[in-house]
């Protein structure tokens, strides 16, 4: 903005001195001109503001600022001057900007308490919400007439079919790298033909469900966190709930349902996807023909290879569902809420996730199906 | 005044021929409307008849398909980033919500347009400036420290109001500032927004459903309807046309409670002074 505001220095025969302001005292020309009123030490009888031409009120503010820290007068106000001057007065306040904060050890204490305080409560809750599923899923049940088939199938399309290219490209490349790499370093002992088992092994086993519960855990656990925490925020929930209508069966059920039963089939389509990637880098790098390469899948991985990654994919998607579903319910207050119990429904449920898997790999080994 | 454009006398807000399409939805047509300086504008409407879209279309949030919108002397519709950096720091806007920065206090929300525009303040003045900003928008003194989650509905739009004015704006928007709040709040406000026109010659366009705000604060109504302006005026100017909605709006029930509310009201003063 042009125009820029002043200020001379003027001694009266009485002795005070007078401040005289001059020039437009506005938000966007006030930041150099209280620089300078800051730097004035005489003392100050009155302060002169008839030749101000534009006052708004953070020039009435600095203006009386001034004025009180010299206990002057102030003269020739105009009418809006005044009655600005008289506003930011009345309005004046000493509070803080930020509420107190503790010192910080106190805080880490605290928030250290909260923690542990917690997560007793989430083990509980956790519990407790796998017990109102299991209630509701009988009562479900009982009353076959209530079973939210349309709501499961819907599910189910958006959990598993939607899901396949997403998953079907992602295991291709797991398929591609994991015999590419292997036969780098199988080659070293001259082994590159046991690519075959690697592959094989390494995605029907381990990686085809364990990828697949990630992905789904990114794709739909957190879609499950987000839908039903903002029909929280939204007070559908509570609608539902008046209307007589069980959250649990309608929106819990069905998505618990879709996600374990589909992962069932994601994982599997998975791993066939990952095996088919490796059988392509046979073909075109290590000179095994891609029919030989499946034929030699059928040879060396052993059935029960199957049936670990089949037992191991329902579990995982029970586990994703339930900490989406779960963390959405536990949603209330405002929406940064849904954002926190988003994130948490997937990081829980792949931290779950892969600490199962490990207990899994004990078992299995143990049982004799190494 | 020395070459200043600060309140000289155009018009704050020219729209001629304004049109908002959405796909093939046309939600404004050849929409004209002038705000005068120093008025408090209401703008009433049905819903769905496009007020928010206009408030949207002057502050620049909404690009309209055709027309011209003329702010403080500045050309809008041209999108010159200049013309706009022009006006932004001369208007203020209360949203429906407040739509305050949650991760922010009151106080700091405040500051945020300050720091924008004029980042030469010293802090400490700033942290001056946006104290007696909260307490002028009529807001308790504790609530300069709090978070936007700890306010009620009605203290955030206060809130609002506060960081709305943080810049001493020519020109105010508010949207629907009244809803939701209780009639004592919302009959506070309407006198907080006068009180604050009187005291810094603000314009003030104002979006609102409530018949008493338009009875007690607004110097002139705009009427929504059939895709344009169809009356600007006095309240009974508006119902001195005989448009069926405006008859509708006025005289309905709740139009005629606004309304016998606000004689009343205003015998209630003419006593008071004849005492």
């Amino acid at each position: 903005m042009d125009g820029v505001a002043h200020f001379t220095l003027e001694n009266d025969e009485g002795g005070g001195t007078t401040l005289a302001m001059s020039g437009p005292l506005l938000v966007s020309t006030i930041g150099q001109f209280e620089d300078e009123l800051e730097q004035v030490s005489e003392d100050i009888a009155t302060v002169d503001i008839s030749e101000v031409e534009e006052i708004d009120t953070v020039g009435a503010w600095v203006v009386s600022k001034f004025a009180r820290r010299h206990s002057a007068e102030i003269i020739g106000a105009s009418d809006s001057a005044h009655h600005l001057i008289g506003a930011v007065e009345s309005a004046s306040s000493e509070a803080d900007m930020r509420p107190e904060r503790d010192p910080v050890w106190k805080r880490v204490a605290i928030r250290m308490g909260e923690r542990v305080y917690n997560a007793r409560g989430s083990v509980y809750g956790v519990v407790g919400f796998l017990g109102q599923v299991l209630i509701g899923f009988a009562s479900v049940l009982r009353h076959p007439s209530r079973f939210p088939l349309k709501a499961l199938v819907r599910q189910m399309e958006l959990v598993g079919v939607a899901a396949l290219p997403i998953i079907g490209l992602m295991s291709f490349l797991i398929g591609i790298v994991i015999a590419q790499q292997g036969a780098v370093q199988l080659s070293q002992f001259g082994a590159e033909t046991l690519t075959v088992n690697l592959v094989g092994r390494i995605t029907l086993r381990e990686l085809g469900v364990l990828m697949t519960a990630i992905m789904v855990a990114g794709r739909s656990g957190s879609a499950f966190a987000a839908q039903i925490g903002t029909m929280k925020l939204t007070e559908e929930v509570d609608a539902m709930r008046t209307i007589g209508i069980s959250p649990i069966e309608q929106l819990v059920i069905p998505r618990i349902l879709a996600c374990t039963f589909m992962m069932i089939v994601l994982g599997f389509f998975s791993s066939v996807v990952g095996i088919v990637g490796g059988a392509v880098i046979g073909q075109v790098a290590l000179g095994i023909p891609f029919f030989t390469f499946l034929e030699r899948i059928q040879e060396v991985v052993p059935i029960y290879d199957v049936w670990v990654g089949l037992i191991k994919a329902p579990v995982f998607g029970l586990i994703v569902a339930l900490a989406g579903c779960y963390n959405g319910m536990q949603v209330q207050g405002n929406s940064e809420e849904v954002g926190t119990r988003t994130t948490m429904a997937v990081v829980s449920a792949i931290f779950a996730v892969i600490v199962i898997d490990a207990f899994f790999a004990v078992f299995f080994t143990e049982i004799g199906w190494g | 005044m020395a070459g200043h454009q600060r309140f000289s006398d155009e018009p704050p807000i020219v729209i001629e021929g304004l049109e908002n399409k959405f796909g093939d939805f046309a939600v404004h047509q050849d929409l004209d409307l002038t705000v005068k300086r120093g008025e408090i504008l209401g703008v009433v409407g049905g819903s769905g008849t496009g007020k928010s879209v206009l408030m949207r279309s002057i502050i620049g949030l909404q690009t309209p398909t055709a027309g011209r919108i003329e702010v403080l002397g500045h050309e809008l519709t041209a999108h010159d980033p200049d013309e706009e950096l022009g006006v932004r720091n001369r208007w203020g806007v209360l949203f429906q919500g407040g739509a305050l920065f949650s991760t922010l206090t009151v106080g700091e929300n405040v500051e945020v347009p300050l720091k924008q525009f004029y980042p030469e303040i010293d802090d400490e003045l700033r942290k001056e400036i946006a104290r007696y900003k909260v307490m002028m928008s009529g807001l308790p003194e504790e609530a300069v420290a709090k978070y936007p989650s700890e306010l009620s509905g009605g203290m955030k739009k206060r809130a609002g109001l506060a960081r709305a004015l943080a810049l001493d704006p020519e020109l105010l928007f508010l949207d629907e500032p009244t809803a939701g709040l209780d009639p004592i709040g919302a009959a506070k406000f309407d006198r907080q927004t006068k009180e604050l026109r009187d005291t810094l010659g603000l314009t003030v366009f104002l979006i609102t459903h409530d018949l008493d705000s338009l009875y007690e604060i607004c110097d002139r109504v705009a009427v929504l309807a059939d895709k344009k302006v169809i009356a600007t005026g006095t309240i009974s100017e508006l119902i001195d046309t005989n448009h069926p909605w405006i008859d509708e709006y006025f005289n309905g029930p709740r139009g005629r409670g606004a309304q016998s509310a606000h004689n009343l009201n205003t015998e209630r003063a003419a006593a008071d002074k004849g005492d």
